[in-house]
């Protein structure tokens, strides 16, 4: 009697949430990263602490995305990498990545996005060697693929 | 001997209160069994004090979940009676109906259960409950303030939810 809805894609969902403008986006981003990396002055803690904001925002993203994509559980973690890169990225952030590398097991994989609007205009100079600088992605997908794992 | 009326088997449900409401009341647990919401809009019976209720809500779904998932006939696997599913996993219930009320659950695969208690003659909730989830969103998961994994103390989701029940037939 109900009709069934099956998911959506990310380009409908992305079409139909609101946006906003994409300077404004990455120039707030790098603001933030200029801001940590003057307050704790050590890259590796300024990786640590982008990944723990990306985490607080997953634990909250997750429900957002499962609420607007009606995707059913993943049933490997190859379909998860799959969501993840063709869903979820264009769904939040306007942009399709690519799913490489896989190694024998099946356990690791990289997520390859072509062009990544946190990083417009940004160089990053010779003081910031192994700065993370898109580190809170990393720490989004952990939270959000936390609250979803098995207990 | 004596009879009962046949009329008494089943009574007719109550009309809807005099505030519009057509939900009895709602509960919203998380993963963890965290009671996070619960509202009333109509309930003239107590039996238990809220924490007993919250547990014994919270209860009976996990057991009617695993025994609906293991029962299911379609399903190629055998799992074991016990063992948990993961939310969003295998076959789910979605309501039960007694002649006094109907029960309507939704999990969504992070956890999120959300049961809402209705009339007997209500039809399908399956896309309220998800339209309450995407409330749920909207005012609780997006706000900054709130700190998930805690019971749910935002007004406007309580205004907008109060006002999404009184539309639901």
């Amino acid at each position: 009697m109900s009709r069934v809805v099956g998911p959506r894609s990310g380009d409908a969902i992305f079409a139909s949430v609101e946006r906003v403008n994409a300077e404004l986006f990455t120039l707030t981003y790098g603001a933030i990263v200029r801001q940590l990396l003057t307050d704790l002055e050590e890259v590796d803690e300024v990786n640590k602490q982008l990944d723990q904001m990306g985490y607080n925002i997953g634990i909250r993203l997750i429900d957002e995305f499962l609420a607007k994509s009606n995707v059913t559980r993943c049933v490997d973690f190859r379909e998860t990498a799959e969501v993840i890169a063709k869903v979820g990225f264009k769904m939040f952030l306007g942009v399709t990545a690519s799913v490489t590398n896989w190694d024998a097991d099946g356990t690791c994989c990289s997520i390859v996005l072509e062009d990544n609007p946190l990083v417009d205009f940004v160089e990053l100079p010779d003081t910031c060697q192994g700065l993370y600088y898109c580190n809170i992605l990393s720490g989004v997908i952990r939270g959000a693929l936390e609250m979803v794992s098995p207990l | 001997m004596q009879f009962f009326g046949g009329s008494d088997i089943s009574p007719s449900p109550p009309a809807p209160t005099a505030s519009g409401h057509n939900a009895h009341m709602m509960y919203m647990f998380n993963r963890n069994g965290v009671c996070l919401f619960y509202r009333e809009w109509n309930r003239p019976l107590r039996t238990l004090n809220p924490q007993q209720d919250h547990k014994l809500m919270f209860g009976l779904l996990f057991s009617l979940k695993s025994l609906t998932a293991k029962m299911d006939p379609t399903s190629a696997e055998k799992g074991n009676l016990g063992v948990p599913q993961l939310p969003g996993q295998g076959c789910s219930f979605h309501s039960f109906r007694t002649n006094t009320y109907k029960l309507s659950f939704m999990e969504s695969p992070s956890g999120i259960k959300i049961i809402l208690v209705t009339h007997p003659r209500t039809g399908d909730l399956r896309e309220a409950l998800k339209y309450i989830y995407n409330l749920y969103v909207e005012y609780v998961a997006k706000n900054p303030v709130y700190a998930p994994g805690t019971p749910i103390k935002c007004e406007l989701f309580n205004t907008n939810l109060d006002q999404y029940v009184r539309s639901i037939s």
